[in-house]
């Protein structure tokens, strides 16, 4: 595959792994998101979990295109780290620090576990 | 419908961007710092973009669309959580220990605190005037 039409399927990819994480993250619902962003942790664990699952199972231009594009336009760290930057200029300092810390520590635990178990 | 359009066309927009940045940035010392240096600009932009959104009063359908497209959409995928967590689980997982654990905890402190210099930004600064009705 070409470079540029690579490039524009990965695109496409991150605009379908965009509108999935809008729908998720508005799934959650907004009781909860006003207390902790739930929805963009839930949306990250998941997508950790399946990019580690893919990166043991899928290779070529398809783990570009579902990896690079579908799964890094789902996830987002722009979000994740401006929430947990509003939670600590409102000095809720356990939320936003904690908060950041788990997420990272789960993510990364469950992209291992997603690549355990699909590792071929 | 019209939300999740401005989402995914952003999103394309900013995955894009991310793919072909990356690929010309070298992996130092294990670390892929094409996605660190993603990552840390798209939460500088971002935390600018929705405090300078805010300071502009209460949201109305062109300042909604302009967080949708921008926001969620272009910020959103250019900057990516899944790539983190497993080039930090493969640094880890392959014994380069310290690395992939401070590139970890360096993308999420220094991420934070990026994104919370353009929250304060963005207060001082909200540029964004012709969205202002």
């Amino acid at each position: 595959m070409s470079v540029l039409l690579l490039a524009l399927a990965v695109g496409a990819a991150g605009g379908v792994g965009s509108v999935l994480r809008y729908l998720v993250d508005n799934a959650v619902p907004e009781r909860l998101r006003r207390r902790y962003p739930w929805g963009i942790f839930l949306v990250n664990l998941t997508g950790s979990f399946a990019l580690g699952a893919m990166t043991g199972a899928v290779s070529g231009d398809w783990s570009t295109i579902l990896g690079v594009g579908l799964l890094g336009g789902y996830t987002t760290f722009s979000t994740a780290s401006v929430d947990a930057a509003r939670l600590l200029l409102e000095r809720r300092l356990a939320a936003g620090a904690l908060g950041s810390v788990a997420t990272l520590a789960a993510c990364v635990a469950v992209a291992g576990g997603g690549y355990a178990l699909f590792a071929s | 419908m019209i939300s999740a359009i401005l989402v995914g066309v952003g999103g394309a927009l900013g995955t894009i961007v991310r793919f072909l940045l990356s690929a010309v940035t070298p992996n130092v010392a294990g670390i892929p710092l094409g996605t660190l240096l993603i990552n840390l600009s798209g939460a500088l932009a971002l935390g600018w973009l929705l405090s300078a959104l805010a300071a502009q009063g209460t949201e109305s359908g062109r300042r909604a669309q302009l967080r949708l497209f921008f926001g969620t959409g272009v910020l959103g995928g250019y900057t990516t959580y899944s790539a983190l967590a497993v080039d930090s689980f493969e640094a880890i997982a392959s014994g380069s220990v310290a690395a992939g654990i401070v590139y970890a905890a360096a993308s999420v402190v220094l991420g934070v605190a990026c994104a919370a210099f353009g929250i304060l930004l963005g207060r001082r600064w909200p540029v964004i005037r012709r969205a202002r009705r």
